[in-house]
């Protein structure tokens, strides 16, 4: 199981500055390992940002993305205490999802 | 086997046009565009081959990355009614990063950190009302970050 994502949610005016780090090797399928072979592509693919319920950033992501992603959402007419859930499922299936509110800045 | 099937099956009505939900931006992983090998092949798969030069998306980014497997890329676009926006590494070797669609209160902004294997154009494309505009900004890598 994937480690947690580190969210941070700060209000600034009536805009959510949303900043996620996330836990993930985001390998790139051409990378070898110190024996010569190659080390299996394992990245996010999808990338969902929800904004009390309703999503707002739907993120399509390559092996590209550096590895322990961070990305960045902003999100007009929010409040203090929002909801804020952020989820991720990469090339082999596994998911995690995490969740903030929106604090103030 | 189970999800992939239901997946699969997910997949075969949205590309029916079954599926449509309101809330759900809910687009499948570009396949095509992630494993286009050049440029004008990501542009098409986009559907951005004929996209507008504009001034109106500001890209944020190194002129001299000396670690090309963390290159910060921020993205402001000034376009009304912007949906989405993509950032493509015109000589990585699968040049589209990723794509981010915006919607219920979104700003027009995007935040990643991507890999570079060498020198390029950062290329941005938005697609605001349908339409696709795109602006370019040069970055300059001292160790590639692809290996």
């Amino acid at each position: 199981m994937a480690e947690p994502m580190k969210i941070r949610a700060l209000l600034k005016g009536d805009v959510a500055d949303i900043r996620v780090l996330v836990a993930h090797p985001m390998e790139t399928g051409q990378r070898r390992d110190a024996a010569g072979a190659l080390v299996p592509a394992h990245f996010i693919q999808s990338m969902i940002v929800t904004h009390n319920g309703k999503p707002v950033y739907e993120g399509q992501w390559s092996q590209a993305i550096s590895r322990n992603p961070v990305f960045a959402v902003r999100v007009k007419g929010a409040k203090v205490g929002d909801k804020i859930v952020v989820s991720w499922t990469d090339n082999k299936n596994d998911k995690r999802s995490d969740e903030t509110t929106v604090a103030a800045g | 086997m189970k999800i992939g099937g239901s997946a699969s099956a997910l997949a075969a009505f949205a590309a029916a046009g079954l599926l449509k939900t309101t809330q759900a931006m809910a687009n499948a992983w570009n396949k095509t565009g992630f494993e286009s090998k050049a440029l004008p092949d990501a542009l098409k798969a986009l559907g951005a081959a004929g996209a507008t030069e504009s001034r109106d998306i500001v890209i944020t980014a190194p002129d001299i990355a000396e670690n090309g497997a963390v290159v910060p890329i921020e993205v402001v676009s000034r376009i009304p009614n912007t949906q989405s926006i993509s950032i493509i590494a015109e000589k990585n070797p699968f040049p589209l990063a990723a794509t981010m669609d915006l919607a219920n209160g979104a700003e027009p902004y995007g935040y990643v950190r991507i890999k570079m294997g060498q020198t390029s154009n950062v290329r941005v494309v938005v697609k605001a009302d349908g339409k696709f505009f795109s602006a370019v900004k040069e970055v300059k890598i001292t160790v590639g970050g692809c290996g």
